[in-house]
């Protein structure tokens, strides 16, 4: 039985050798550093979570009908009619909220080991690109079960683009199709959903992992690895992608996969948080649901959003802090001047600065899911107050502190003091 | 290849026929971007559309659809008149200047008639439909509240001619669509060209 699978293999390799170069070149004669730990499992899970989301909106696509008429019946049929409808799409709409579970998670370990530092910066464009196309993909997707919050949710977002001075009223009827969001907005937003953006995820992923691999894995340590090589030229702190990673993102993949299922089959809503429960009602354009919350992955753009007050009676500056809040993600390998690539290094007010990052950024997405009542009003009156919601007020400190870790690096990440690098990975 | 032995006419014939290419690539997009533009049938269902009020309560509103978006009526009292003068103090544009409306409607009711108010309930700040909060919502939204619009997503508020009160992330007064009175009690909404 081996020596027919090798005589096959043989035949094979011997008309398209481009399989087994492609496949030694990046993957089992990819050296990558021996030293990835926890942080490491999340590109892997991102391709994982990529294959799912396939996989069940082909499926979904099967039984899902995109007009304005039937889409609703059409997602309820899927979940009481068709035989394991109710999972599939269940795999779909937890894996929405997996794939960015993963994702930030994926970048946040760039930030902690100065990934994106050179000569890493196309990964990292390709990278954001990728997280800007799957915003995309998300909120195309989420108009398509046609409730309420898919309704005003579509609603809201196209009318960010009609805050645009001058050419903003037309250009959000030329992206609805309408007047309002209607089926001619559905059925393209389907059109996208389904073949537009996911063409443009795959390639943006090819161009990432090519890029990643033309000039090797960073590493907890941040350091070059191919500087200590072996005999054979490989380096000492490197290990062939596979089988090592292979097998160890394998093991990453079961516990992640224990997680998905455990919230896929007890709880598949997350209480109103993977799921809208005002997405449950029909959409109705003539009302509006009490309180409209984006879904969780683009609350902290959203708080930031309502943080800005309009300025010459426009609404516009709001939309674009949004926008640039993304937009400037773009920059960071050239705002960050430190030295060393890796937070083992680096001196405190890196640190510091990564520290407040992360809770303003995860105080903006609370806020973002609550209304901006939630804590309370100032007891008192003062010329400055436009509004005398507290939340607000926190969430425009948040915002000023989101821009300021962007803005700032230069100047503290320049004068940090930094450790200095080990030789070899620790 | 040095310069010297370049051939300049073959180079600019590679240029020419990349420029020509390109453009004609560009060209292509036309048809995809003219094709989201609204359809005959889209445009169709933007026509105008008739309102009897002759039978609504003082006080009442009444909720028209035209072109999707919903556009109130409301058939307002002597209380809700005086109110807003009351408000005008706390208002961020009290006589609608920055604010979409009609020439007719840009006086201090917003009205052709200020017995009926005709106002697209979509909220100024990013579209969502505002609710009708009376003077017995005086609990929930206020002390001094003395009646007029809420809006559930953001929380701007709006007084009983849709103006839009400080403090909210609203910019602007609600929009008057355009409209006309077809007779005493029927009012045409989307256009005010009488008898088109």
């Amino acid at each position: 039985m081996n020596r027919l699978l090798t005589a096959a293999w043989d035949w094979f390799d011997a008309r398209m050798p481009t399989v087994g170069e492609e496949f030694r070149k990046h993957a089992s004669e990819y050296y990558a550093p021996k030293n990835f730990n926890f942080w490491y499992y999340f590109g892997a899970l991102a391709i994982l979570v990529l294959v799912i989301q396939i996989v069940s909106g082909i499926f979904l696509t099967m039984n899902y009908k995109p007009d304005a008429g039937l889409a609703f019946g059409s997602v309820e049929y899927i979940m009481r009619d068709v035989p394991g409808g109710w999972l599939i799409r269940y795999i779909h709409s937890t894996g929405a909220s997996a794939f960015f579970v993963v994702v930030y998670l994926h970048m946040f370990r760039s930030m902690l080991y100065g990934s994106y530092k050179q000569p890493r910066e196309l990964v990292w464009i390709f990278g954001v690109l990728i997280y800007l196309t799957l915003m995309g993909e998300a909120f195309f997707g989420y108009l398509l079960p046609w409730g309420q919050m898919s309704y005003w949710g579509a609603q809201v977002i196209v009318n960010l683009f009609g805050t645009i001075p001058f050419i903003g009223p037309d250009l959000a009827i030329w992206i609805r199709g309408d007047y309002v969001v209607g089926d001619a907005t559905l059925n393209r937003f389907f059109a996208l959903h389904v073949i537009a953006l996911p063409l443009a995820l795959l390639g943006l992923i090819a161009a990432h992992i090519l890029a990643l691999h033309d000039v090797g894995s960073n590493n907890p340590d941040g350091i070059d690895i191919k500087k200590k090589k072996d005999a054979n030229g490989h380096p000492l702190d490197g290990l062939p992608f596979h089988p090592y990673y292979t097998v160890k993102d394998i093991a990453g993949a079961i516990v992640f996969l224990a997680v998905f299922c455990a919230i896929l089959f007890f709880a598949p809503e997350m209480g109103g948080y993977f799921l809208e429960y005002n997405n449950f009602i029909p959409a109705d354009p003539l009302k509006t649901p009490e309180h409209i919350a984006p879904v969780w992955y683009f609350t902290p753009y959203y708080s930031i959003l309502r943080a800005v007050p309009p300025l010459f009676n426009s609404q516009f500056p709001g939309v674009m802090a949004m926008g640039l809040a993304t937009m400037i993600l773009f920059f960071l390998p050239w705002l960050d001047r430190s030295p060393v690539r890796s937070i083992r290094y680096r001196g405190v007010y890196y640190k510091s600065a990564l520290a407040i990052f992360v809770v303003v950024f995860l105080v903006l997405g609370y806020l973002g899911v609550k209304p901006t009542t939630v804590w309370g009003q100032f007891g008192f009156d003062a010329f400055f107050l436009d509004t005398k919601d507290i939340a607000t007020w926190v969430a425009r400190l948040c915002t000023i502190l989101y821009f300021a870790f962007f803005v700032l690096m230069p100047w503290y990440t320049a004068i940090d003091k930094c450790k200095p690098e080990p030789e070899r990975v620790t | 290849m040095s310069d010297a032995k370049m051939d300049k006419t073959r180079r600019n014939l590679i240029s020419a026929t990349a420029a020509v290419g390109a453009a004609a690539g560009a060209g292509a997009a036309v048809p995809f971007v003219w094709s989201w533009w609204p359809s005959e049938r889209a445009k169709a269902a933007g026509a105008p559309v008739e309102v009897d009020v002759s039978r609504m309560e003082p006080g009442e509103l009444k909720i028209i659809e035209w072109r999707g978006k919903p556009v109130w009526v409301v058939r307002r009292t002597k209380e809700m008149l005086d109110s807003l003068k009351a408000v005008a103090a706390q208002l961020t544009d009290p006589s609608s200047s920055a604010s979409a409306q009609p020439e007719y409607a840009k006086n201090e009711t917003r009205a052709v008639k200020p017995e009926y108010m005709v106002m697209e309930g979509v909220c100024t700040h990013l579209g969502c439909s505002p609710q009708l909060k009376g003077v017995d919502a005086r609990a929930e939204m206020g002390g001094d509240w003395a009646g007029g619009f809420y809006c559930p997503c953001h929380g701007s508020k709006f007084d009983y001619a849709g103006r839009v009160f400080k403090g909210a992330p609203a910019p602007l007064n609600l929009p008057v669509p355009p409209h006309t009175y077809l007779s005493e009690g029927t009012i045409l909404i989307g256009d005010d060209k009488k008898g088109a």
